[in-house]
């Protein structure tokens, strides 16, 4: 522990490598939270979306803090990955609205019609 | 300035996150997840990312969302019916996720020193350049396998969204 833990006003024109990172942490946080309370299929996606968001800001943060551009590349693929999981779930998404006409997860329990 | 650039968008990031988890409708949800990455886009460029900002704007912001919207439009996606919020879950998980993020930020705190700061052009190696640089001497095989990843991604979704399944 390096100090009283308020964390305090830095100094002029510069934000604490620390805030960045707890940003990312409550982004992830409220991804998870939206994952785990809603029905409709299509927001869990989104809140997926979230989560993965809040990795990327840590993946730039840490790589401004090592000064090497590895973790910009890193969040690229992030958002590679998450492009196809985007197509390829909105895809599973339309499928299973064709043949269950729901999009509440709750009714979305058996893999068998 | 860096600072009130920095709080402003951290806090229109989070309020936009809090309420794409507190709508009932997905339309709602999707455009507060088009908040927070525009914001989060923002945060990229004062962290010194500015290929990463821009990808973060057009991929994600632009491509990936209107395929949400596009698919929520053609399903015609209603708000959700059910009561999502159950009185003894909120109770138990919500504390559970403040405590969570409390962790976080002690753990990070006792982590991270207090003279690490991002001062706004202390990194300039997040060019379009360096990264391509990157992208195509180190990353070269991975940057490879992305395009068979891309290429299945969209042979599932050609043949999930086929007529017969």
């Amino acid at each position: 522990m390096s100090g009283n833990f308020p964390i305090p006003w830095p100094t002029p024109g510069a934000v604490p490598l620390a805030w960045y990172l707890i940003l990312s942490a409550i982004l992830f946080t409220l991804g998870v939270a939206g994952f785990l309370f809603r029905r409709n299929i299509i927001t869990v996606f989104m809140s997926i979306e979230l989560m993965l968001n809040g990795v990327n800001l840590s993946f730039i943060a840490f790589s401004y803090r090592l000064k090497q551009v590895d973790g910009h590349i890193f969040s690229f693929f992030v958002m590679v990955v998450a492009a196809a999981e985007a197509a390829v779930g909105l895809a599973i998404i339309l499928t299973v609205f064709k043949n269950r006409s729901t999009l509440e997860i709750d009714e979305v329990s058996s893999l068998k019609l | 300035m860096d600072v009130w650039l920095f709080l402003t968008f951290a806090v229109i990031a989070v309020g936009c996150a809090i309420n794409l988890v507190l709508q009932t409708h997905p339309i709602s949800s999707a455009l507060s997840l088009v908040g927070v990455m525009g914001s989060l886009a923002v945060l990229y460029l004062l962290l010194g990312g500015e290929f990463i900002a821009a990808v973060q704007l057009i991929v994600y912001a632009g491509a990936i969302m209107v395929l949400f919207i596009f698919v929520i439009m053609l399903l015609n996606a209603g708000a959700e019916r059910r009561p999502t919020r159950r009185v003894v879950a909120l109770w138990i998980s919500l504390p559970l996720l403040f405590t969570f993020i409390a962790l976080a930020a002690v753990l990070v705190e006792s982590q991270a020193p207090r003279t690490e700061v991002v001062r706004f052009g202390g990194f300039t190696g997040g060019t379009a350049a360096e990264v391509g640089r990157a992208l195509f001497t180190r990353y070269l095989l991975p940057f490879e396998i992305t395009s068979i990843l891309i290429l299945i991604a969209i042979l599932g979704a050609v043949v999930l969204a086929r007529k017969e399944i």
